[in-house]
């Protein structure tokens, strides 16, 4: 066992401090120090991408990372991205288009679609599934996904609200 | 009534009822990252077990040293065979009758075996000291391959040695398991003999896995002041868990509570009990603390369920004008070291015996020999029926060879053979009786849909620029026809270790009008909560949005068989809608009473009872709901309460027709899938949205296995696909956009006439994404080659008919 480390990150806007070995993935100290369950592990080798974060404006896999490298970043996860009465337009977007069956996929998904729409808010179907191809979902074949993520930058777009609207209903 | 009371269209809509895209309750809770699932539940004291694993995968286990793990601070427990047999719990009973070692007891048989279960405070030490197990291997030969099993001396099952009947009658050979065979072989025999026609053809079915995107995983937690175990885990059938953990444990069933939460996808992986399950709850026992065990993706694809691996060899017989006159199948199926197969305990082949396909085939033979090698035990049905995508691939390739053999278009072939619309209910060769279908209807729908005609003129003409030299691409259309048999089953002859597989619903109607609604199935990522809501919406008329579905805890929900085989909503989802009548009709006698009129003369509408003749006199759902709790009505008990288990008679047979135009690229051995039409009918659709999210998940499932998903072993018995590196799982850049429809032939026997969907476009789409490769090659003389049509094969194709000289 090494010793802990003093790890300070800034997770979806709060300043958060714990102990942690420096070897621990990111994904775990995510987890299980700081109880942020969104992202998930699917494979821990990164190849799936259920574990997307965004880390210092990038979308990053946590599983790819020790905590003792990230600290001191600034952090965003699906629990982030908006809140129950003001969805991102993302989460919304999934839901109407049926973006997502099992749901494990999901939070890595938006999460890195929101960071996918940053860097390109308008993007072809094309650009969309080059840029989700390090995002694996299992259930759904992807059509739903990718026409979710192609309805939210329209909607971005054309709407004066900016990233989020009002939860439907 | 008035101008602002809604009409009958108004009221039928608010319901949300059967028919309409509802939109699905779970997506809110996961879109935000507060989804529930098993490496999620997080109790205080909680220990983490993880596995010593054997590298080899035959060897004797001469010692095990526990010393240096145990003294690795944080080390708790290091649980080996030895520990667990004087609780009997060392070997575990496997679905398919035999028995599977839970701890490596003397020997292991595959690679990644479970040898040693060390349990610790946090993940990382757990690992850490499964580095410091010290185990003593001696080598023994491997053997992957079921034939070389079938005639070596080596004996894998030393603890069945000499035993010559096994759970499925006599065992041949000491590494056979079973011999199943249906139909009558000597009269396909005769029939083979003297036909116009025969084609045969051997083909190899590749071991490949469910893998869900969530691995498997458990928290077991005894708590020893009450007695109580409590059990979270990715269970597809929580409710048979318990009875197993229960006879196992020798803990009585009702201080067992097993929980399924959400389940990050199953596939037919979370159908079997594992190992890692057992061994937590041993743990927590025995510590007395909550263990939990979580595999990772290496140690899943190892170890856990595989799916396939049928070494199938076929001939079909026919008159020269290709009315098929016979079929004879045999298998040869690689089990593994273990028979875990998840199939009805009758059913060691599964459904297999349903690979006369959609045809009329007068008589046929299906013999399976079922065969231990050095490989990991399994042979769940991977999003699909009990083996049935091994029958359907069977079938649609033996089609294809046929038309060959014939000449003839493979369209063509289809639709003369096909079973006729009125010869329904069918009984094939094998014995199914289908229920019903429309084959000749779905076929020409879709063959005009994609032009098919058109599709054939442009791959005659692409055949002969490839030959001019004016390209080096190649077409593939691809063609599958499936019959689908789901919804098992028949308590008569389906059952699981003994458990008949009915499958059940109870609901409660509160005063208020809404509802709870709880099920013996588990969603795991079907979107159950909304769907079940929208047949129940429908049989009692209160609204989707009221009604709360709830599954997956033995304490609240009625015992049911689980979810897989596409058998929710065949099963379950009859049981929902005949619980929903029974409400109704005690609602019935609720209305007549508010109404002061007899039983008889009130008749239900939409959301309501009206007085027959009367409409503007009736009583809503919420009324009735509201009086049952609180108006004392003379000869009826209070409440609204209703449970179903339900025995279908019979099974459902969705089927459904599916075409696939490819290019290849003869250099690269890369296809190009231009288009990909799927027409399923699977009966009564109950959410258009949801049936569609599933005909694109399976599809892609289907793309997966067809062009590269393969779990291959060296002769060592090394996992050569152990990570996502080498075990291929499409990405969005791989997968094309499906067109999808349908046609709809209620089932007559399911009390709404639905059949099932969840599997039927992965049974249906493996042979269409194979058969439109080899298809590309046909003009070339290619008539069969084995799967996962991975770039690699696909070049070594082409480069063996010459087309790279
Ligand atoms: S868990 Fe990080 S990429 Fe799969
Ligand atoms: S929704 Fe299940 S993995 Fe994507």
């Amino acid at each position: 066992m090494s010793d802990k480390m003093h790890i300070k990150l800034t997770v979806n806007g709060e300043g958060r401090e714990f102990l942690a070995e420096p070897r621990e993935l990111l994904i775990y100290a995510l987890r299980e120090h700081l109880n942020i369950t969104g992202p998930h592990v699917g494979c821990d080798t990164s190849h799936c991408g259920a574990c997307t974060v965004t880390l210092n404006g990038k979308s990053v896999k946590s599983c790819t990372m020790f905590v003792g490298q990230a600290n001191g970043a600034d952090i965003t996860t699906v629990e982030g991205l908006g809140t129950p009465d003001a969805l991102h337009v993302l989460q919304e977007s999934f839901r109407e288009h049926h973006g997502l069956q099992c749901g494990f996929c999901t939070p890595g998904m938006i999460t890195r679609a929101a960071k996918l729409l940053e860097e390109n808010p308008t993007p072809t179907e094309e650009d969309v599934r080059f840029g989700m191809a390090g995002n694996i979902c299992r259930c759904t074949g992807y059509q739903n996904i990718v026409k979710s993520i192609l309805a939210a930058a329209d909607e971005m777009n054309g709407s004066e609200q900016g990233q989020t609207v009002e939860a439907a209903e | 009534m008035n101008d602002l009371t809604p009409n009958r269209e108004e009221r039928t809509a608010n319901l949300k009822g059967m028919g309409c895209a509802r939109k699905r309750v779970e997506d809110a809770r996961f879109t935000q990252g507060q989804g529930n699932y098993v490496d999620d539940v997080k109790l205080p004291g909680m220990l983490h077990g993880d596995f010593v694993r054997s590298p080899y995968a035959h060897a004797r286990v001469k010692s095990i040293n526990k010393e240096a793990a145990l003294a690795l601070p944080g080390v708790v427990a290091v649980l080996t065979a030895e520990d667990l047999a004087p609780l009997n719990l060392h070997w575990m009973p496997t679905l398919a009758g035999d028995k599977q070692m839970v701890l490596a007891d003397g020997k292991v048989l595959f690679q990644g075996q479970e040898v040693a279960f060390v349990v610790a405070n946090d993940r990382y030490i757990a690992a850490d000291a499964v580095e410091l197990v010290e185990v003593d291997y001696e080598e023994l030969p491997v053997i992957t391959d079921p034939f070389e099993a079938l005639q070596s001396d080596v004996v894998l099952r030393e603890d069945l040695a000499g035993q010559t009947e096994g759970a499925h009658g006599p065992r041949k050979h000491h590494n056979h398991i079973f011999t199943w065979e249906q139909g009558d072989e000597a009269a396909t025999n005769q029939v083979m003999d003297s036909a116009e026609v025969v084609a045969e053809e051997s083909m190899y079915y590749h071991r490949t896995h469910p893998c869900p995107l969530e691995t498997c995983g458990s928290v077991a937690s005894m708590d020893k002041v009450n007695g109580k175990l409590t059990l979270w885990g990715t269970f597809q059938a929580p409710h048979v868990v318990r009875t197993v953990a229960a006879l196992l444990s020798g803990i009585e069933e009702h201080n067992i509570r097993v929980i399924s939460p959400d389940i990050g996808g199953g596939f037919g992986n979370k159908v079997g009990v594992y190992p890692g399950y057992i061994c937590s709850i041993v743990a927590s026992i025995v510590t007395g603390k909550p263990v939990k065990w979580v595999e990772d993706r290496m140690e899943n694809l190892m170890s856990t369920a595989f799916a396939r691996d049928y070494w199938m060899k076929g001939k079909i017989s026919a008159t020269k004008e290709g009315k098929i006159t016979g079929l004879h199948c045999h298998v040869t199926a690689d089990h593994g070291g273990f028979d875990a197969c998840a199939d009805p305990t009758k059913f060691p082949a599964g459904f297999m015996n349903i690979c006369t396909g959609s045809y009329d085939i007068p008589v046929a033979y299906l013999g399976v020999d079922g065969v231990y090698t050095n490989k990991a035990p399994g042979g769940v049905s991977y999003r699909c029926s009990f083996r049935v995508t091994e029958a359907v691939y069977f079938i649609e390739r033996m089609i294809e060879v046929l038309a060959i053999e014939l000449d003839m278009d493979a369209a063509e072939l289809r639709r003369i053979n096909f079973i006729k619309k009125e010869q329904f209910p069918y009984t094939a060769a094998l014995g199914w009786e289908y229920d019903s279908g429309d084959y000749h209807t779905a076929w020409d729908k879709a063959l005009k849909t994609v032009d098919y005609e058109g599709l054939r003129a442009e791959q005659a003409e692409r055949v002969e620029a490839f030959k001019r030299g004016e390209t080096r691409k190649l077409m593939g259309v691809g063609l599958s026809f499936f019959t689908e048999i789901v919804g098992a089953g028949p308590v008569k002859n389906c059952d699981i270790l003994g458990m008949g597989m009915f499958d059940s619903c109870e609901i409660r109607i509160h005063p208020t009008g809404s509802a709870i609604a709880r099920l013996g199935t588990i969603s795991q990522g079907q979107g159950h909560a909304t769907t079940f809501a929208q047949i129940l919406a429908s049989e009692i008329g209160i609204s989707a949005d009221s009604i709360t579905i709830e599954e997956g805890d033995t304490d609240t929900a009625p015992y049911g068989l689980g979810t897989y085989g596409s058998r929710s909503t065949p099963v379950a989802g009859a049981a929902t809608a005949l619980a929903g009548r029974k409400i109704r009709a005690k609602a019935q006698m609720i209305a007549a009473y508010l109404l002061e009129v007899h039983d008889d003369d009130v008749e239900f509408d939409v959301d309501r009872f009206v007085v027959k003749g009367a409409p503007e006199r009736f009583s809503t759902m919420k009324d009735i709901a509201y009086a049952a709790y609180n108006q004392a009505i003379p000869g009826l008990e209070p409440g609204l309460e209703a449970v179903s288990y339900y025995d279908p008679p019979n099974m459902t047979y969705p089927f459904g027709a599916y075409v696939c135009v490819m290019d290849i690229d003869v250099d690269t051995g890369v296809p190009e899938i231009r288009r990909f039409y799927a027409l399923d009918d699977c009966g009564t659709r109950i959410n258009p949205m949801i049936i569609e999210g599933q005909v694109h998940g399976g599809l892609t499932e289907a793309l997966a296995v067809a062009l590269g998903q393969e779990i291959a072993y060296d002769d060592l018995g090394n996992v050569k696909t152990g990570t996502l590196m080498d075990f291929f799982l499409p990405t969005a850049w791989e997968v094309p956009n499906y067109e999808t429809d349908f046609t709809v032939t209620p089932s007559p026997h399911h009390p709404i006439g639905a059949k099932g969907v969840g599997e039927s476009p992965h049974v249906g789409g493996v042979p269409c994404f194979s058969n439109a490769v080899q298809d590309a090659f046909r003009a070339f003389g290619l008539r069969h080659t084995n799967m996962p049509h991975d770039h690699w094969r696909i070049w070594q194709t082409a480069n063996k008919l010459g087309l790279h000289d």
